[in-house]
This record gives C-alpha cells, sequence and structure tokens, in this order.
C-alpha cells in the first residue's frame, strides 16, 4: 500500500508544475471554525465596538461555547436569534433588526461603533445587512456608527472574520490628502505587543504610525494615497484589497514572528523610509539579543522535532517558517484554510522543499495522512487536540495563537514556549 | 428576532449529537455549513471525551450553494458509511441547511446503506437542545424497539416467580450536568435493591440495546427533558410503566426508592431504614440555623429547578423567593412547584429577565446554571450551580452526582460553600467599620472578591456607580432617580440602612420603600425605617 502522505505530495506536484511550490488542494470536511469567532478577540480590541451577530441560534451558540462561558464580564457582543416569523416573512425583518438594535443601544448607551455581523442563516435568506448598516446609521447619528460584515461559515474560516470586520472599517478611514509616506500597520495585535512596535518605529524616526484596529471607534487612522500598509497578521486579504482601493500602497513582508521574522518585517519599512541598515542595528539589536537568547532556551528542546500544522488561521506558514529556522524544527505538513500566496512568499519560500503545503481540508484523509507521519509534535484545533493526544500524540492547541501576545522580538521566547510546553508537560507527566 | 447575550440551550441539532454521541456505534451526519464544527468542542473540551464525536459534517461553503449541496450530503454520508461502519446512523440538518431543503433523510435513504438510516426533522427555528435530543431518542426508540412491537391485544408477559424485576434508565446523555454520577449512584442503590438493570440509554448503548428495551419491567426516567417522549411510548406500546420521580434531595431520593420498589414488587423498608445521606445530619445540626430563612433564587431546567427548591425549602430551609425554568416543554410543572413556595414562576430562555428577576427579587442566594454565575457575580450574590448550561468545571474529576443520598451531601456542601459562615456573618453585624473584615468584601474564606462592583443589596437605585475593574461592565444607564423626591431617605436614615448587613439591605431598602408609598411618607426618616421593619416583621 503506498503511503498516504506520499501520495498526497505527489498529487501535490502534479496540481501545480508551474514552479510555484506545489500545495496539495483538498476539499472535504472542514474542522475549522467560521469568522464569527473573531469576535471573541475583536469585541476586547476596539473598546467602544459591540458586535451584534443576526443569526441562528447555532451561532449564538458558537460564540458561547468559543468563549463566552469563559468570559464573565459583560461582553459586547450578542445575537439577534431569527425565529420562524422572521423567515416566514410574518415579521418585517428590518423593522425586527431596528428593534433589537434600539433596545441593545439602550442597555448600553457607551457604544460608539456597532457591527451587524452577517451569520450563514442571515446570507443564505439575503437579509440585505448593509441597506440595513445604512438606514441605522442615519438614525442613531451622530452617537453611534453602525457598519455590517459576514463572519458566516460559508463565507470565512475563523480569522478571515476579522479581515472582513477591518475592511468593512476601511471605507470609514478618512481621507488623508497629503502624499508624504505614513505607515499603517494592519491586524489585531496584543495592547503590549503594537506598544513595542510603536516604540521601535518611533527609535527609527518614524512617528507618523497608524495601527488597524483602532482601539476606540473615534481614533480610525486616515489614508490616502501616502499610506503604505505593513500587515501584522497574515489573513488579510480583503483589507488589503479594500485599502489599495484607497490609494495605498501594500508592502509585501515577512510575518513578525520570531527574531527573524520580526527583522525582516521591521526592515521592509525602515529600508523604505531610507533608516541606514546599521542605525537599524543598532536600534533593533539588543531586543534582538534578548530574544535570541529567550530562543535558545527552547531549541534544545524543540529541535529535530517533526511538526504537523492542521488549517486553521492562515498563521500555519508564518509559523512554521519561524518553528524551521528558528527553532530548527521540521514541518511535515503545513495546513491552512486559505493561501495567498503573494503574501505568504517570503514565509513559503523558506519552508523546507519537502514539506508538504496543503490549502482547505479534508479532515479524516488529513488525519490519516497525520497519523502515519506519526508527528512529534500537532498543532491542531479543540475538536482534535483531545483525540489525538489519547492517541498518544502530543498536540499544541491552535487558537491560544491567536489569544496570546506572539509578534515581535519580546514575544519570540513566549512564541516558543506556546510549542514547548505541551512536550514539556508530556515528559513531566508520572502518571 | 430575538436579541441574546447568551442561550441557555443551543439549537436542536446539538441535542441530537449529544444522543449519538452518548452511544456507540451510532453515527450522525449532519448537513452543515462550515464552521458548526465548533460543537466538536463540546464534547472534547467541556466533557473532555478522548475521542471525536461520531458525527460527519457536509461544511459546505458559498461555492458550494451555487452547486448541488444534494449531491454533497450524499457523498459525505457515503464516505462516512464506507470509513465508520456504523450499526446505525442518523441524519439531519443544521438551521442554515434547513433553509437551503436538501431533505437529508430522502438522500440517505437513496444511497441504500446497509445500515439502519434514522433521519431526523429538528426545526431549528422553533425548537432547541433540549428537545432535540429528546426527539432524537425518541425517534431511535421507536425504530429499534419498534421492531418488537406485538400484536393488538397482546397481554404484556408476567415475570416468572423468583425472577428479578427488571428496569431500564432512560435519559442520561453526554453533556448531562452531572449525569456520570448520577448514573452510577442510581446504579449502586438499584443494586443494594436487587433490581436488574436491562439498559441504560442512551449513555453507554448501541442502537442494538435500544432493541431490547421492551424487555424490561419498567423504565427509570432520570431526565425527562430527555427521556419523557420515549417512556411515554414505551408505556403505550408495551405497556412499561415509568417513574415520575427525580431523585435530587433525600426525601425525592426516598420517595424514588419507594416508586421504583413498588413498580419492582420488592419492600423497600430495610433500605430505607439505613439511611445513609449527612444531609439530615448536617442540616439539623446547630451549625445550620443560621441558614434558615436564607433567600434563594433558583432557575435551570425544569427537572433540576423543581427539584432544588424542594430541597432548598424543606432540606436546608431556605426561603424559596423566585423559581424559573427556561424549559418551556415542561413550564406547567415549574408553575405548579411554584406555587408550593407562594412565587410565581419565571418561565423564559431571555438572559436579561432572568436578570432582572435577580435584581428585583435580592436573593441572598442564586441556584442557577453557568449564566446565573455571570448574572451572580455582577450583582455580587453567592451563587452555586444546579443545572447545565454549565462549563467545563462542573464535569468534574471527583465523583459528583447530584442524585441518591450520596447526591444529596454533595447538594449540602455545594450549595452552603458560596455563603459567608455564621461567625463571620455575626461579627459582620456588630462591628461595622472593619477594614480588612468588611461589608461586601465576600466571604472570606472565597477571597478574591475585592475590587468594586455592583452589589444587589447595596447600590442606591439613583446611584449605579461605573465598576473600575477591568472585567465588569456596568450596564445600565445611571438613572437619575428619586433621591430627594417622594419616597426619598433622609440622611440619617440612608446611613442607618447601611448598618443592616449587605446581603438583606436590598430587601430591608425596598420594604421600607414600599412601606413609606403606601402611606404617602413623603421622606424616609428613621423612625420610618423601623416602623417598616416591624411591620414585616409580622
Amino acid at each position: 500500500m503506498t503511503s498516504v502522505l506520499a501520495s498526497a505530495k505527489a498529487l501535490s506536484k502534479e496540481a501545480c508544475a508551474t514552479g510555484e511550490r506545489p500545495v496539495l488542494r483538498e476539499r472535504g470536511q472542514r474542522e475549522v471554525f467560521c469568522g464569527l469567532t473573531g469576535i471573541i478577540w475583536l469585541h476586547r480590541k476596539i473598546q467602544d465596538a459591540f458586535f451584534l451577530v443576526v443569526g441562528s441560534r447555532t451561532c449564538a451558540h458558537l460564540i458561547q461555547s468559543a468563549a463566552g462561558v469563559m468570559i464573565f464580564a459583560e461582553p459586547r457582543f450578542a445575537t439577534a436569534i431569527l425565529d420562524e416569523r422572521d423567515l416566514a416573512g410574518l415579521a418585517d425583518a428590518n423593522e425586527e433588526l431596528d428593534r433589537v438594535v434600539g433596545r441593545l443601544l439602550e442597555r448600553r448607551p457607551d457604544i460608539r461603533m456597532l457591527f451587524l455581523v452577517g451569520s450563514c442563516p442571515s446570507e443564505v435568506i439575503k437579509l440585505d445587512l448593509s441597506r440595513a448598516a445604512e438606514r441605522l446609521s442615519v438614525q442613531h447619528a451622530p452617537n453611534v456608527r453602525i457598519l455590517n460584515y459576514s463572519g458566516s461559515g460559508i463565507e470565512t474560516t475563523f480569522t478571515q472574520g476579522e479581515d472582513a470586520c477591518l475592511a468593512s472599517l476601511v471605507p470609514q478611514l478618512p481621507e488623508r490628502t497629503e502624499t508624504t509616506p505614513h505607515l499603517l500597520v494592519a491586524g489585531a495585535l496584543a495592547d503590549i505587543v503594537e506598544d513595542q512596535f510603536r516604540r521601535i518605529f518611533s527609535e527609527l524616526g518614524m512617528t507618523d504610525v497608524a495601527f488597524l484596529p483602532p482601539r476606540k471607534s473615534s481614533d480610525l487612522p486616515a489614508v490616502g494615497p501616502g499610506t503604505r500598509v505593513l500587515l501584522a497578521q497574515p489573513f488579510l486579504t480583503d483589507t488589503t484589497a479594500r485599502l489599495q482601493e484607497r490609494g495605498c500602497e501594500i508592502l509585501t513582508a515577512a510575518f513578525p514572528y520570531g527574531v527573524e521574522g520580526t527583522m525582516a518585517w521591521l526592515w521592509t519599512v525602515a529600508d523604505l523610509w531610507g533608516v541606514p541598515r546599521a542605525r537599524f542595528d543598532e536600534v533593533v539589536a539588543p531586543a534582538a539579543v534578548r530574544a535570541r537568547k529567550a530562543l535558545d532556551a527552547h531549541k534544545f528542546r524543540l529541535a529535530g522535532k517533526r511538526v504537523f500544522f492542521f488549517p486553521d488561521s492562515q498563521l500555519e506558514i508564518p509559523l512554521a517558517r519561524f518553528l524551521h529556522e528558528e527553532l530548527d524544527m521540521i514541518p511535515v505538513e503545513v495546513g491552512t484554510p486559505y493561501l495567498n500566496q503573494k503574501q505568504m512568499a517570503f514565509d513559503l519560500a523558506k519552508l523546507p522543499a519537502d514539506t508538504l503545503v496543503s490549502e482547505g481540508q479534508d479532515v479524516e484523509r488529513q488525519l490519516d495522512r497525520c497519523r502515519e507521519a506519526k508527528p512529534d509534535l500537532i498543532v491542531c484545533g479543540l475538536g482534535l487536540a483531545n483525540p489525538l493526544e489519547a492517541e498518544g500524540f502530543t498536540t499544541k492547541w491552535s487558537i491560544e495563537l491567536l489569544f496570546t501576545p506572539v509578534q515581535g522580538f519580546e514575544q519570540a521566547g513566549d512564541l516558543a514556549e506556546l510549542f514547548t510546553r505541551p512536550l514539556v508537560r508530556r515528559t513531566r507527566l508520572e502518571v | 428576532m430575538q436579541l441574546t447575550v447568551w442561550t441557555y440551550e443551543g439549537p436542536p441539532h446539538i441535542g441530537a449529537m449529544r444522543i449519538a454521541n452518548s452511544m456507540d456505534g451510532l453515527h450522525y451526519v449532519l448537513h452543515a455549513p462550515q464552521g458548526d464544527t465548533y460543537a466538536d468542542l463540546l464534547f472534547t473540551m467541556i466533557e473532555r471525551n478522548d475521542k471525536r464525536p461520531p458525527v460527519t459534517y457536509t461544511t459546505f461553503q458559498a461555492r458550494d450553494l451555487g452547486g448541488d449541496t444534494a449531491e454533497l450530503f450524499k457523498s459525505s454520508a457515503k464516505a462516512a458509511y464506507d470509513r465508520f461502519r456504523p450499526d446505525a446512523m442518523i441524519v439531519g440538518a443544521s438551521c442554515t441547511a434547513e433553509l437551503i431543503q436538501d431533505d437529508p433523510g430522502g438522500l440517505a435513504k437513496a444511497l441504500a446503506l446497509d445500515c439502519p438510516v434514522i433521519p431526523l426533522d429538528l426545526p431549528a427555528y422553533q425548537k432547541k437542545e433540549n428537545w432535540g435530543a429528546a426527539e432524537t431518542f425518541y425517534q431511535l426508540v421507536r425504530a429499534f424497539a419498534g421492531t418488537r412491537i406485538p400484536a393488538p391485544g397482546t397481554e404484556r408477559p408476567q415475570r416468572a416467580a423468583g425472577e428479578r424485576a427488571r428496569c431500564n434508565i432512560l435519559g442520561p446523555t453526554s453533556l448531562g450536568f452531572r449525569n456520570r454520577d448520577d448514573v452510577t449512584e442510581i446504579l449502586r442503590l438499584l443494586a443494594d435493591l436487587k433490581i436488574e438493570v436491562n439498559v441504560v440509554a442512551p449513555q453507554g448503548a448501541r442502537p442494538t440495546d435500544l432493541t431490547r428495551l421492551p424487555d424490561a419491567d419498567f423504565n427509570i426516567v432520570l431526565y425527562p427533558e430527555v427521556a419523557q417522549n420515549a417512556a411515554n411510548w414505551l408505556k403505550r406500546t408495551f405497556g412499561q410503566p415509568f417513574t415520575t420521580t427525580v431523585p435530587i434531595g433525600v426525601a425525592a431520593t426516598r420517595a424514588f426508592v419507594k416508586e421504583v420498589c413498588e413498580l419492582a414488587g420488592v419492600d423497600s423498608t430495610a433500605f430505607l431504614s439505613r439511611e445513609r445521606s449527612r444531609l439530615p445530619w448536617y442540616s439539623r445540626s446547630i451549625d445550620s440555623t443560621y441558614l434558615t430563612g436564607k433567600r434563594v433564587f433558583i432557575f435551570g431546567d425544569a427537572t433540576h429547578a423543581i427539584a432544588a427548591a424542594k430541597v432548598a425549602n424543606s432540606e436546608l430551609g431556605f426561603k424559596v423567593v423566585g423559581l424559573g425554568t427556561y424549559s418551556r416543554e415542561f413550564a406547567r410543572d415549574v408553575r405548579e412547584a411554584a406555587k408550593e413556595y407562594g412565587v410565581e414562576a419565571l418561565i423564559t430562555d431571555d438572559y436579561l429577565e432572568v436578570e432582572q428577576a435577580v435584581r428585583d427579587l435580592h436573593p441572598e442566594l442564586v441556584l442557577g446554571t453557568q449564566m446565573e454565575r455571570h448574572i451572580a457575580k455582577r450583582l455580587g450574590v453567592p451563587c452555586a450551580v444546579i443545572s447545565a448550561p454549565i462549563h467545563v468545571q462542573d464535569f468534574p474529576a471527583r465523583y459528583a452526582p447530584q442524585m441518591g443520598f450520596e447526591g444529596a451531601n454533595v447538594l449540602f456542601d455545594t450549595w452552603v460553600h458560596p455563603l459567608m459562615m455564621g461567625l463571620e456573618e455575626h461579627l459582620l453585624q456588630m462591628f461595622r467599620d472593619d477594614f480588612e473584615f468588611h461589608d461586601g468584601a465576600g466571604p472570606s474564606h472565597l477571597g478574591g472578591h475585592g475590587g468594586a462592583r455592583e452589589t444587589v443589596a447595596d447600590v442606591p437605585a439613583a446611584v449605579v456607580a461605573a465598576a473600575p475593574s477591568a472585567d465588569t461592565i456596568v450596564l445600565e444607564t445611571p438613572v437619575a432617580a428619586a433621591a430627594e423626591g417622594p419616597g426619598g431617605w433622609a440622611a440619617d436614615a440612608e446611613k442607618e440602612l447601611g448598618k443592616i448587613p449587605f446581603f438583606v439591605r436590598g430587601k430591608a431598602r425596598r420594604n421600607t420603600e414600599r412601606y413609606a408609598a403606601e402611606r404617602g411618607i413623603r421622606t424616609i426618616t428613621l423612625e420610618t425605617l423601623y416602623e417598616a421593619k416591624s411591620h414585616y416583621s409580622r
């Protein structure tokens, strides 16, 4: 019997004989979150925003199961659950929505920005939430701005929810007419990481730096032909397209994981801004030295270990690059829900030639490949992690990579630690 | 549309999934969009199962909608059958798939798989999780036990003399609140009573085991939310009686034993004379005297809420000030139970209504679900969990039943724990200005309560201050209310009110204001406060 992994690799070569990197494209059951899940961190990042999902009980249950029951604070998200009357057309969906939004805003007068988040049911019944957002914006102006995006499973996978959310913000950004270059960093980052990057940019002499999303909806950054966009997250395909429409230039760079990733990421803009390499090195050197030292503490545990990524967030390829280039791990298969080859070029090029890159998923077949490959560490979602642990594998649950400050020099050690922790734990437990 | 902050139940297909995951050899093919696989983590994370739930999802995407989603369903079902070779399959749709109307039942039938396929019709926009579980279980029981339906007029064969009575245990499921240990506890009890157990279902049963259900003499319905429909059908079809008492609490367990013994033709006297719950003695011991009349608000599924009210009232000596459920299917039972305590039942699945009720009733303890923990935390009221929905901490490693005599021990410890202990309560009333042992610092054995919070009993209606701590966000608009208007408080009276222990202060405030309003008193003075106190203490 031929090995499933070998035949998958053969297939991926066949699928792409154009000189680009071969990618195995699979379709089947996808064990992934929908884009609604992005709300879990977005509602904390933008502090005066509220996310109202228009969907079914399933949507409400999803957000609450994925995050809600762990959060005891009053969350800034809720669901307008569609019922029979809405479907049967007995109730005017728009009137219903107005009523729900009214009740919500009455309850939360501190809210300045409200996202109406589309779901599978609302998309399938073609509820026009963008028009509803426009209408309600007029109604609640100037206190509350109301926007719309889709976080439905049929259209978005996990982090693509953030992409859709930020893309909906782009038309709201004020116009910047001056053409002098300024920097916009796109992608939600932990506050501490954002602050670190801001400090580094300022030391490099770049003071005109803005972040998207902002922490407050009143601080929307202005964009225009002078805007250079540096992506802090790899999943912002739609956001970049919208920013391009606004005249922004999108930079192609590495992603800021580990020392090398962060260095390359920062250098992309420093170089563009005409910062001399010597000055750049001077600024980043102390942090880079610290970060290398922090990585060394983990390298001996990770070097030579084989890692397998199930698709989840589009962070897989940059993370595999980090684990391989900086910690000497061997990526066996790197799965990603969606592959933007252009944005991913830097990281993709650094993966070993015999690493199987797969896009999409047929979870049962991927599990077959994974079991056959017997990796030392499996990066996967919560639905697969415990079952794989029970089979004797060591897993790292992938969602944590979105919930933890992992970018930049100061977090490089923490990022490595996320991968060593399950391995250490497995050797430590004696029962 | 319904504005939902937290939902008490998932959609009905989650209920079906709970049945599939409870059983062995049963596979569920669910027509659902990408992302609905989140449900897997309910089982793998919250319940910490060591295997994936037996569910295959079609996970269609937008691009599939233009094409043939029915074909996608068929190929998924076929692939699932080929890979897992189940004894039986259930097929159905999630809420989004319900909209596209592919008819999973018909499609699966057309595949002519080599195993029974039971189609599920779970209306996702009308019904919820428990209904889905009950319906799925009922359909499965019908499908498998249905092959044994006797000819009309057939008498139920009598048990041979000397043969032990046999029963089925119906209702325990995956993701059920403490179902694992409840079953163990009930099995022990039945073993002591020398009653045989024929089938436990759905937990641990195979589809073929359901065919054996009619072999039992009677059924034990542990969780009516899941098993009532199936039990009714088994009674109609095979003449099997079923139990109606849910053995939560000492009295209910004793009543349950009597009921079971009657159905089994066993004498329960000897067994019942060997009492083995510690609750009655713990509750009688003088240390528990201060529990008398503690005001408790109860909310949960109907079964657990009704049982908890009984235990709270008659076994711990609390005063039930509120009782409610989100199980509309059992609303009547809860309304009836509520009458016993002179309260009106709160039947709702709206979290905000429950929150308002807790706010209005000023309980000293909340017994509820995971959601009531959110409410209680915000309002600074002690809380214990008695019912699903629950989170990971309520799937404990230790033995923690709610049912039977050991279950009663667990209830005693769990419910008393969040309360402030007696001496602490006394000292707080005597010395109000202690800097570390102060009002609202929370029971000292629970620690870490610090920081400001909105205390249900403490905050005058007019001043709902913004809570500074990062994880509490104030909800209500500060209302400019009657600080000096009719029913306003004079400064000395307000100060005196502050000397009343915080857990009863809200009630004292409300009673005084009502007293003043009824008598047209415009300003509440010290006199009014004490007059009201004497008025209501009658």
